[in-house]
């Protein structure tokens, strides 16, 4: 039997074992820390993702590295900062990788997406990076993403051969550092070793050749469980409002560089809508065809980032117009699947696409150009890099309902909350 | 230089020439920065170079001349030492510390230092005799001595110039070390930059255990043996970090361990291992023989005795200082003739960013303790220019284990990239700050925890020079932004 010790969590006292590890102490005092690297049973634990970070007497441990010490005082909740922080380190993440989560088989299974739920990232505030990576399709029974490593050490360390041979490693240094594979020992792993590698993966970058993690959206571990369970995701609401009363509300929307699949997440309020405009008048939107705005706007709604130089005219032209803009779906928040070619040089998609495409002739074909065609930007920017957005609705395409709850936050004042299955990144 | 390389070898930075006889490489501070511009052949170093001497040495190189005939033998650049108050550097007499053990119980060693008041040297200021004596108390069949010459701290050279200059005192601070802790093996972790350096220590290693000072049964008051050898690090600057260091010694990734032990209750090969810096043990070689009075008596209060600072950049005097601790900044700028200094960088990249309005701050614990390392900046250079560079090392040397400094540098890097093109706004040097002090708050181990330092310091000393740098209209059309450079790409694409 362990000494018992005391030590305070967010002003609470709590008696524990000595040594015991601070994140399971502060989980059984009945306290939640979010964790993303943390896998049980690796010891000592990697301390890698920095999530579960906590303040113990004043300074920033990961709690999953920290060993719980008598008269420790331990603030989790108590300072909101320490919140911002936990949500800036999965931020990084996102912002570091390529995670096109709409494209991404292990979306709704997803720790890190789980996470970004969590702790109710809306957006990064970091840009993203937009590094190329590979995607390594030599080893025999997986595939590794690179785009989507997290560089957690969760394969490094628990993915072993029957001969108990290391699979992975870490090579390279700085932001260069990478999952490295040994190929020969890949080789040998058994297919209940390599599913486990991919479940064990805290995201998509471990894939098991001619094995499929899809489930039905709905089922997902991400879309239903204890998450899903009537709570709310702590997003941060911004203190911008319609201030003016009485009249009637005005709004715009556009479609930049998207499918207009979030202007049809629109049309889903069905009957809904019909008392939209009743409270609404829209100007300028794809939904009313009026092509240049007639008069200032309360609400501007973007669909899509900036691929070209029309998008970002219009964009600045809603920034002029607009009293608020919100940004909403993948493609505006931060590129979206139009961003795939970030990583890649603009020549190289043109020439794809133009010059070097199955149905283009050999010599004839041109890349485009004309002054009444908008120029093609070298990588498309997310909407906030042009111009300040003041909210942001995540989703491929966000929930009718989600657009309608913030619609009437911002023009009405109304309250509101959004529930986990109305959150999503897919 | 980096031209006259890639002429007359062929090779473009980054690469090999056709042939695959010369590769051109990148490589962050050799710890020659007092004779620069320098580079490494073959390990070997070149110094002072024009593209005259560039051409020479690369023609020498191609009629098959191994590159350790021709290359330089570094200065050592000691400018000042402070008359009779000099205490690291005088001169050495060999054995002189360890004739002293014959007297002396191993606690009683400890003991020395400790009124000495030595702190660890590498730019931890920890007190070593604290560290000695707990290394003492953890109970082990087996322990270490490890000599942190892994100098990686950008701008910093001193541990090169003692061990060039009298590696015997650091061979003898370690055997004291042993002596105090119970150690019987020592290892000095050599950073691969300095592996022509390896030779000599190998010597004065060699000629200590002919004297009987190395080996079984050295002359003291308790039996004791103790030897050394050298292993060569791999070039990786975490690997300075102790914890990062022993892992290197074990084969393993030179990563940060999680700190749940120190080195000295479970270090290297998981035995007590007493982990210190070059100097540190030069030092306490010093107070074996000099007295831990004499060391009191100089330097200030809270940091006795003096300290080695290497001084580079825009002076007329770049190299060695020994100052006692508690010199003003002003007068060892003075001393290094630094005509029109604009800007120090004190400790390294990691330390702390100075502006002329300091110049009476003094060095020492009480107000600006400095590593080693000291750049002086005068007003030609672009402060956005060198912070970027900083940020550079810091990208390329986190050892990528955690998410603030593997990924947070990179977001800090790109985002002075943005505003060296003029593209930023007030609220960029806001978020540098915010996300400085959240890589710093967060970071794994002290590599990360000091890497924003340079960036948030400079922005709070030089308001000048940012506010020209800056859009402070408070526009909302994001002036970062530049269509531009944005569509530059594709008019060039449909130029053909």
């Amino acid at each position: 039997m362990q000494n018992l010790i005391t030590i305070t969590i967010d002003g609470k006292e709590v008696q524990v074992r000595d040594g015991e590890l601070l994140l399971n102490v502060i989980r059984k005092a009945g306290v939640d820390v979010p964790s993303l690297c943390y896998y049980e049973h690796i010891d000592p634990p990697l301390g890698t993702c920095r999530v579960c970070t906590v303040e113990v007497n004043g300074r920033h441990v990961a709690s999953c590295t920290t060993l719980a010490r008598n008269g420790m005082n331990v603030v989790v909740h108590d300072d909101p900062t320490l919140h911002d922080t936990r949500k800036a380190m999965v931020e990084m993440l996102f912002a570091e990788g390529n995670h096109f989560c709409p494209a991404c088989e292990k979306s709704g299974d997803c720790d890190l997406q789980g996470m970004g739920y969590q702790l109710g990232v809306n957006v990064s505030r970091f840009p993203h990076l937009f590094v190329d990576r590979i995607i390594d399709y030599n080893p025999k029974r997986v595939v590794i993403e690179h785009n989507r490593c997290i560089r957690c050490r969760r394969c490094v360390d628990e993915v072993l051969t029957t001969d108990g041979k290391r699979v992975f490693s870490f090579a390279n240094r700085g932001n260069d550092t990478e999952v490295a594979i040994d190929y020969e020992q890949e080789a040998t792993l058994t297919e209940e070793q390599a599913v486990h590698a991919m479940h064990i993966c805290p995201t998509g970058a471990i894939l098991v050749r001619g094995k499929s993690l899809a489930r039905p959206f709905g089922d997902r571990k991400y879309d239903i469980g204890e998450l899903a369970n009537g709570e709310t995701v702590p997003v941060v609401f911004p203190d911008v409002h319609a201030l003016k009363n009485g009249e009637k509300k005005v709004i715009a929307t556009v479609s930049l560089a998207g499918c207009f699949g979030c202007h049809m997440s629109m049309l889903d309020l069905d009957m809904g809508i019909l008392d939209l405009v009743e409270l609404v008048e829209f100007n300028k939107s794809p939904l009313t065809d009026i092509k240049h705005f007639t008069k200032k706007v309360d609400l501007g709604i973007i669909e899509g980032g900036c691929c070209n130089s029309e998008n970002v005219e219009v964009l600045r032209e809603f920034r002029k117009k607009c009293r608020i803009l919100v940004a909403i779906g993948e493609c505006a928040i931060w590129g979206g699947l139009p961003a795939m070619r970030n990583t890649l040089p603009l020549r190289e998609c043109l020439e794809e696409a133009y010059l070097h495409s199955f149905t283009s002739e050999e010599g004839a074909a041109i890349i485009p150009q004309s002054e009444d065609i908008p120029k093609i930007l070298d990588k498309v920017y997310a909407c906030n890099e042009v111009v300040d957005i003041d909210f942001f609705i995540p989703g491929c395409p966000p929930s009718a309902n989600h657009i309608w709850k913030v619609v009437k936050n911002l023009l009405f004042d109304q309250e509101y909350s959004v529930l986990f299955p109305e959150f999503k990144y897919d | 230089m980096k031209q006259a390389f890639e002429k007359e070898t062929g090779a473009t930075l980054g690469g090999t020439d056709a042939s695959g006889m010369f590769g051109f490489y990148e490589t962050s501070c050799i710890g020659l920065s007092d004779q620069e511009p320098a580079a490494l052949i073959d390990f070997c170093p070149v110094t002072e170079l024009t593209p005259q001497k560039v051409k020479t040495v690369v023609a020498k190189l191609k009629t098959g001349s191994p590159a350790i005939s021709i290359c330089d033998e570094p200065k050592n650049n000691i400018r000042y030492t402070p008359g009779e108050n000099t205490f690291i550097l005088k001169d050495y007499e060999p054995g002189a510390a360890l004739r002293n053990l014959k007297e002396l119980e191993p606690v009683e060693v400890i003991n020395s230092i400790k009124e000495a008041g030595l702190m660890g040297m590498g730019g931890a200021f920890f007190p070593t005799g604290i560290k000695w004596e707990t290394c003492r108390k953890s109970v082990s069949n087996r322990k270490f001595v490890v000599c942190n010459a892994d100098e990686g701290e950008p701008g910093t050279f001193k541990d090169r110039v003692l061990l060039n200059t009298m590696p015997g005192l650091v061979i003898e601070g370690m055997a004291l070390g042993a002596y105090s802790v119970g150690a019987s093996e020592g290892i000095i972790y050599l950073r691969a930059e300095y592996r022509w350096l390896k030779e000599k220590i190998e010597q004065t290693l060699e000629d200590f255990r002919e004297k009987g000072w190395l080996g079984d049964h050295i002359p003291a008051k308790q039996p004791f043996s103790f030897d050394i050898r050298v292993q060569l690090g791999a070039g990786a600057y975490v690997c300075g970090e102790e914890t990062a260091l022993l892992n290197s010694l074990e084969g393993k990734r030179g990563e940060p361990r999680t700190r749940r032990y120190f080195p000295v209750e479970r270090g290297y090969l998981a035995k007590p291992t007493l982990v210190n810096n070059v100097e540190t043990f030069a030092t306490a070689a010093r107070i074996l023989e000099s007295g831990a009075e004499k060391m009191r008596k100089l330097g200030t209060k809270d940091s006795p005795g003096t300290k080695l600072i290497s001084i580079s950049g825009d002076c007329a005097k770049p190299g060695i200082y020994e100052i006692e601790w508690g010199m003003r900044l002003g007068d060892l700028l003075a001393l290094c003739e630094a005509n029109d200094p604009y800007y120090v960088q004190v400790s390294g990249p990691s330390g702390v960013a100075v502006s002329m309005k300091e110049r009476n701050r003094r060095l020492c614990k009480e107000d600006l303790l400095c590593g080693g390392s000291f750049m002086v900046f005068d007003k030609t250079r672009d402060l956005l220019q060198i912070l970027h560079n900083f940020s550079n090392f810091f990208k390329q040397e986190s050892c990528g284990i955690c998410t603030p400094c593997r990924a947070g540098n990179f977001i800090l890097n790109r985002k002075l990239e943005k505003l060296q093109l003029g593209l930023g706004s007030l609220r960029d040097l806001v978020e540098l700050e915010d996300w400085g002090a959240t890589i710093k708050q967060n970071s794994r181990c002290g590599l990360g925890q000091m890497s924003p330092n340079s960036i948030v310091d400079a922005i709070h000393k030089f308001p000048e020079y940012f506010d020209q740098r800056v859009d402070k209209s408070g526009s909302r059309l994001n002036m970062g932004f530049d269509m531009a450079a944005a569509v530059r790409e594709y008019e060039e694409a449909v130029k053909e």
